[in-house]
């Protein structure tokens, strides 16, 4: 039925439901169109779940490091007695600086907390505030030995148990044997509470302490600094190293081997593993040249390896965008190869090497792998003073605070996270306003 | 108060900067203030005193800060008495490991007096050495000036000798990438070489067997240790694969709507947004897997009736493709974008639809560089490390389960790398022979690709 038809005069017909605008014309148009729409929309859905990605990513780290921001204090009225302090009535900054402060911190958790007789009551009391309360009695003695013999109230760092059943990260409702908080606690704690104790301020601590094996004096400033020694030693390597190495790619080397060989070995290295580079790095530096372990020394030369390649490629590219004119007219003036690229070129150029150099740094900033491998994932407590004192960096500090188990360092890592996204943002951002600030159109 | 290296660099700072003022002054002085009679500018006849001035001092600096540690020992040992000298290799070096603990501060039990001594000798050399080197440097700088002030005369070439040492600096830069190669390769080879002498190259490759405890003490029992590759390249693979098959439609399909559909407004946001995605560092994701996607992907398959262990294969590799995803749509929307727009045009001409022109036109022509791009993704999948040591497990499991805990080479790279090591157990050699296989296959995928990318390109162009 849908042959053509030939009539007697030769004339060639479409049959009518063929023509334009016949119903199997329609028909497939109908099929085409949906096809067409239905082919948008996988392109929509595949957008759509990437974005929701994203978001799903950033909430969920939000949602779990909003709460390190703040954290629970409890107020005591400690009663700084002479006869634990300073037996002997010299004042003495030695016996003061050696007085037992345990014994200070739990006889004001005894005249505080009702029924706290027996070992087992009183640690669980003990288990109320911070160990690090020892530490804030002792430096508040020796600032001022007059304390000696009065009672104070003082706001001390609660425990982590405490801050967690309080953010609400340990359920109530469950029975005693299933929750970590035993009845007793919480029944101090909401005394506690009605008395008007308990407080939540800003997190201090985790902006300026190191790392700690309790959660509640665990701070990332040792690895921020960390992080900023090895970043130091990074840039003042690979920006000057690599804009060098630009520069004569791109405006001396002659077209060899030679040159063929340097450039096909950049761009392998930039996609070679970042892991290989931490071999190397153990390989090379530490086993061969002696290098200190886990230092930003060590970790600096490898991170520059590894982000040498990045910087290269993009300061070749700025490079290319100054036009040829410009160098044409230099050397039209007078002035030699050389001042050519160091009086007009480079300036010109700098702007875009700048903007590759930072985005090579926050790809940098972010690397946690070859810096395993060079051992700069220690437990490190003290902040790092130095380009060759043991450190870790602000990655490697969240992948160790991931390993651990207790509730209260998943909100410390998710809070390390968003600051390193910080940073990161803000890197990012800097290398954005540099673009649109100098970027030139030719 | 021995002179610190910053000290001494401080000096040599300020050596050149005098340097070049006197050298600048001197090139005036010569000509008597008429610059047109000189060669050279003013300014390098300066920055030829002052390369003159640091240059070799610099040189004697380094090489002195390399060969110290060295040259005090040998000094040192030589000074111990006899009873010292006869010791075996391995002992001598623990006593200079104790001589150098003790001249840093670090002292342990009891001292030997006869450590003491060497240490307090040995401080004694390092401070004589810093000084000698102060005097040295000094000298140098100070020679260097003066060679170079007589050398100025109004025919002196000053420009040529300083861009010449410009341009010996711009080349040793651009080197440094193939010496970083070959780095790479010496010291993975290397230690690869000592990993095989002790394990057959053949169990290595072939094993299916991956436990590499082994015996710490000669008479314990069981633990000669297996080093077979193939779990970990099986688990590699398997986890690489999972994260294809979510990135590579998800970003194919991303960068074709964004490059042939999406309103200007979308694709200017988009974009970015999605690039966003490959900036956050691999730690995170690592954490987001393990902390969020695991328990998830676990209670499903709990609801589903399904064993899925917990830290299951599925969990990292989608976590990874997400990642992915960005690597494979930029990728693609630049081949995407390079096929011509008269094939487009031409399409339309014949009444194709967009989607048709894109089936049956463009992913054709583009095929090749996206092929080229996923390759790069795979290879970038291989490597990465951070989300399978978070999400991924230990054991190595030779599966292709995805609900399974497989171990990658990655993994066990860093599980036998982090934390005390020697260097003659097979243990951390094996961990560079897995990085000798992972550079070699990362290096082949880069390869072809670039090959496959540039050949496509060149086709349209």
């Amino acid at each position: 039925m849908n042959k053509p038809t030939t009539t007697a005069r030769g004339v060639y017909t479409i049959p009518e439901e063929r023509r334009i605008g016949g119903k199997a014309h329609l028909a497939l148009v109908t099929r085409r169109n949906a096809a067409e729409r239905r082919f948008r929309a996988y392109g929509i859905a595949a957008l759509g779940l990437s974005l929701l990605f994203l978001v799903t990513l950033f909430v969920t780290i939000i949602g779990n490091g909003a709460s390190a921001f703040r954290q629970t204090y409890v107020k005591l009225d400690v009663n700084f007695a002479a006869d634990v302090l300073d037996p002997d009535g010299k004042r003495d900054p030695a016996t003061l600086g050696s007085a037992n402060y345990l014994t200070l911190v739990r006889n004001t958790l005894r005249s505080q907390l009702p029924d706290t007789e027996g070992r087992a009551a009183l640690r669980e009391a003990q288990g109320l505030i911070s160990s690090a309360a020892n530490y804030q009695l002792r430096e508040m003695v020796l600032a001022d030995p007059l304390l000696v013999g009065q009672t104070r109230p003082v706001w001390v760092l609660a425990s982590a148990l405490v801050d967690a059943t309080l953010k609400g990260g340990i359920d109530r409702n469950l029975p005693e044997s299933d929750r970590k908080i035993s009845d007793r606690q919480l029944g101090w704690l909401d005394k506690l509470a009605a008395e008007g104790r308990i407080e939540r301020r800003f997190n201090s601590v985790l902006f300026t302490a190191g790392d700690s094996r309790e959660p509640e004096q665990a701070g990332i400033w040792g690895a921020v600094m960390g992080s900023f020694y090895t970043m130091v030693v990074t840039l003042a390597l690979s920006f000057p190293i690599g804009v060098a190495a630009a520069i004569y790619l791109e405006e001396f080397a002659p077209r060899n081997r030679w040159t063929d060989l340097i450039e096909v070995n950049i761009n392998n290295l930039a996609a070679v593993p970042s892991i290989v580079y931490g071999l190397l790095g153990l390989a090379v530096f530490i086993n061969w040249f002696g290098l200190p372990r886990s230092a930003p020394l060590v970790g600096g030369l490898v991170l520059t390896l590894m982000t040498l390649p990045v910087i290269i490629i993009a300061s070749r590219a700025a490079l290319t965008s100054v036009p040829p004119s410009i160098r044409e007219a230099a050397l039209g003036m007078g002035a030699s190869k050389m001042q050519t690229v160091t009086h007009h070129v480079l300036p010109l150029a700098l702007p875009g090497m700048l903007t590759g150099a930072i985005i090579g740094m926050s790809r940098a900033l972010g690397e946690t792998a070859p810096l395993l491998m060079i051992g700069m994932v220690a437990f490190i407590v003290d902040v790092p003073t130095g380009f060759t004192s043991h450190a870790t960096v602000l990655p490697v500090q969240i992948y160790l605070w991931a390993d651990s188990p207790e509730r209260a360092f998943v909100e410390r890592t998710s809070a390390a996270i968003l600051v390193l996204l910080g940073f990161m943002v803000a890197m990012n951002a800097l290398a954005v306003i540099l673009r649109k600030r100098f970027e030139r159109r030719w | 108060m021995t002179p610190t290296p910053a000290f001494i660099l401080t000096v040599l700072l300020g050596l050149s900067a005098l340097a070049y003022h006197v050298g600048r002054r001197r090139a005036l002085a010569v000509v008597s203030g008429k610059v047109r009679d000189l060669h050279s500018l003013p300014s390098y006849y300066g920055a030829h005193a002052a390369l003159w001035c640091a240059l070799p001092a610099l040189a004697v600096f380094l090489l002195w800060n390399i060969f110290e540690g060295t040259l005090i020992t040998h000094v040192v040992l030589g000074g111990l008495p006899d009873a010292y000298q006869q010791k075996s290799p391995a002992e001598l070096n623990l006593v200079i490991n104790d001589i150098r603990n003790t001249v840093r501060g670090i002292v342990a039990g009891t001292p030997d007096p006869v450590i003491t001594a060497a240490a307090e000798r040995y401080r004694q050399w390092q401070s004589l050495g810093s000084f000698a080197l102060v005097a040295v440097v000094a000298g140098l700088g100070g020679a260097g000036i003066g060679y170079a002030w007589r050398q100025i005369v109004p025919q002196f070439r000053a420009r040529n000798r300083v861009e010449r040492a410009m341009s010996a600096f711009l080349v040793t830069c651009s080197t440094v990438a193939i010496f970083t190669t070959i780095g790479i390769v010496l010291s993975v080879a290397f230690e690869s070489m000592l990993f095989f002498t002790k394990v057959p190259v053949t169990d290595f490759l072939f094993g299916l067997d991956w436990s590499p405890q082994t015996a710490i003490r000669a008479d314990q029992t069981g633990a000669s240790g297996s080093f077979g590759m193939i779990p970990l390249f099986v688990g590699t693979l398997l986890v690489s694969l999972i994260a294809m098959i979510v990135a590579v439609p998800l970003g194919l399909l991303s960068a074709l709507y964004l490059a042939e559909y999406a309103p200007p407004a979308v694709r200017t946001y988009g974009k970015p947004l999605l690039e966003v995605l490959a900036g956050i560092p691999t730690v995170v994701y690592g954490f987001f897997a393990a902390l969020t996607v695991a328990p998830l992907i676990r209670s499903a398959g709990t609801a589903l009736g399904l064993e899925v262990a917990s830290e299951s294969a599925l969990a990292a590799g989608a976590v990874m493709g997400i990642m992915i995803i960005p690597f494979v749509s930029s990728l693609s929307d630049d081949v995407i974008n390079a096929v011509p727009q008269a094939m487009r045009d031409g399409s339309y001409a014949l009444g194709a639809t967009k989607s048709e022109t894109i089936k049956q036109v463009i992913l054709p022509a583009a095929l090749p560089g996206i092929v080229g791009s996923v390759l790069l993704a795979v290879s970038r999948a291989i490597g990465e490390t951070m989300i399978v040591v978070m999400a991924a497990g230990l054991s190595a499991n030779l599966t292709l389960n995805p609900l399974d805990s497989v171990t990658t080479v990655t993994v066990q790279i860093v599980t036998l790398l982090v934390g005390d090591q020697e260097f003659d157990s097979p243990k951390t050699l094996a961990a560079f022979a897995l990085g000798l296989v992972l550079f070699t296959v990362t290096l082949a995928l880069n390869i072809i690709a670039l090959r496959v990318v540039r050949k496509y390109r060149e086709q349209y162009e």
